[in-house]
């Protein structure tokens, strides 16, 4: 594999300093975002790079432990970033961090204690990217599958209240948008599975074959990785949506919208 | 069938600008006529005795507590009829177990209208199929919240005849809210006026069914 300088990274930078300067004289408004995002970049590759250099070096499940905590954390945080109708932020916390606990890990420990199976199974040089990925992945889905399942509900309140009226279950009540919100967060994973190797060669293959496996080895991993993800994103869908769905009624059946921020 | 009776129903814990107790009661074969200044909570009073909106205090159909029973259980027996209708799937027929011949016919539609389009539908014609929805689920207890608002002259008076006729067939307890007072004396026993913190409670000559 051809090791990277410094110097490299430093033309490479280059490329960006010429598109702030191009769009300050365009007068883009993307120049400062730009920047701000580049040296972010920068900072937090980095430190995460010296992090995994000292977990591999040490094999400790502990030390390992806790960085998937602050893994799991900021994703289950990040779910309920930036959506149109949020949850209220303890409730939306709640109910994507441990969809995401069940889901993610599940598969991970699935991967890492049978199908690597690598000594020991906790190794970190095979569980945080792993989970990176996994974690990643399910958090979009999640997120995507929760904005659509709470604008339909405020959108369409009056018709699940109709249909109760009806002596519909709540069940029923909500069965369509639960279903349309499940099929939504699972949009992104379906299409990556379908267009692979066909329009886009998949970053981790990339990475892997840049770095000097053979292609075939690297793609059994990148289908392993697939599987994985696109499992534990329609589990982890499927849980939050049950479970926010859930919440929205009361015990008598009534809609009940409190969970969400805007009322 | 049975009597509609409600004991102590207190909405406060909806808002506090409710905060009067009722007490009443419509016998069975009978009509209570609702009537009142707009906004003052003759629709969330409906709600709540179909178990729609938490409240306190008790509703019985008959004696069963409407707590007593599964939610859906009490909202198909006291069935509510909104002000405005609501629709879910594209074409009328989706919305219906079956086709009522008799029923259908009563409010002016052919089977060919199972084949029509939501979107085209007229607004007397959503509130008519609306109330064909509602009696189709054999309900023992109707709550009306201003049946025939958007109805011409003859379908107002179709709609009412389709109800006296429910109602006499199977003696059920009726609860109508209008801003119509010819009809409401036309077709309830009592009438209760609701005002901000008081309500009052008259007799009417309505026919009674």
């Amino acid at each position: 594999m051809i090791h990277l300088t410094p110097w490299d990274l430093v033309i490479a930078s280059g490329m960006i300093i010429l598109l702030a300067i191009t769009s300050l004289l365009l007068q883009l408004n993307i120049a400062r975002q730009l920047t701000i995002a580049a040296i972010r970049n920068v900072i937090q590759l980095l430190l995460i790079g010296y992090i995994l250099k000292l977990i591999f070096n040490t094999n400790n499940l502990f030390l390992l432990a806790s960085i998937a905590c602050i893994m799991l954390l900021v994703a289950g945080y990040e779910i309920n970033a930036r959506q149109k109708y949020p949850l209220k932020r303890w409730v939306g916390f709640k109910v994507g961090t441990s969809a995401l606990f069940l889901s993610s890990f599940a598969m991970v420990l699935l991967t890492l204690m049978v199908i690597v199976a690598p000594t020991p199974w906790y190794s970190p040089q095979y569980a945080i990217p792993l989970l990176g990925m996994l974690l990643g992945n399910t958090m979009n889905g999640i997120s995507l599958g929760m904005d659509k399942l709470n604008q339909s509900v405020y959108q369409q309140r009056a018709i699940i209240e109709q249909r109760l009226m009806l002596g519909q279950s709540y069940h029923e009540a909500i069965k369509e948008i639960r279903t349309e919100s499940i099929r939504t967060g699972m949009i992104p994973i379906i299409n990556s599975m379908a267009i692979a190797g066909l329009v886009s060669l998949p970053g981790m293959m990339t990475g892997q074959i840049l770095s000097g496996t053979p292609p075939v080895e690297a793609v059994k991993y990148q289908i392993l990785i697939f599987f994985l993800i696109a499992s534990g994103t329609g589990f982890g869908i499927m849980l939050a949506v049950w479970m926010i769905a859930k919440r929205m009624f009361d015990d008598r059946q009534r809609l009940d919208l409190a969970i969400l921020k805007v009322k | 069938m049975s009597d509609f009776t409600i004991k102590n129903l207190n909405l406060s814990s909806i808002s506090a600008d409710f905060n009067q107790v009722f007490n009443f009661c419509v016998p069975e074969g009978q009509c209570l006529g609702i009537t009142g200044p707009s906004g003052i909570g003759k629709s969330i009073l409906l709600k709540a005795l179909a178990d729609m909106l938490p409240h306190q205090g008790e509703v019985f159909l008959g004696d069963v507590e409407s707590q007593m029973i599964p939610a859906p259980q009490w909202r198909r027996k006291v069935a509510l009829l909104p002000a405005e209708s609501q629709w879910w799937c594209d074409t009328v027929g989706e919305h219906f177990h079956e086709f009522d011949e008799t029923l259908f016919a009563q409010l002016g539609f052919e089977k060919k209208v199972m084949g029509w389009h939501i979107s085209h539908l007229s607004s007397g014609e959503k509130q008519r199929l609306a109330c064909i929805r509602l009696l189709m689920n054999q309900p023992e207890a109707l709550l009306l919240d201003e049946p025939t608002a958007n109805l011409d002259k003859g379908n107002q008076a179709n709609l009412e005849s389709i109800i006296a006729d429910y109602q006499k067939k199977y003696q059920i307890p009726v609860i109508w809210i209008s801003h119509d007072k010819p009809q409401l004396e036309r077709v309830c026993q009592q009438l209760l006026v609701m005002n901000k913190d008081h309500y009052e409670l008259r007799p009417l000559s309505g026919v009674q069914s």
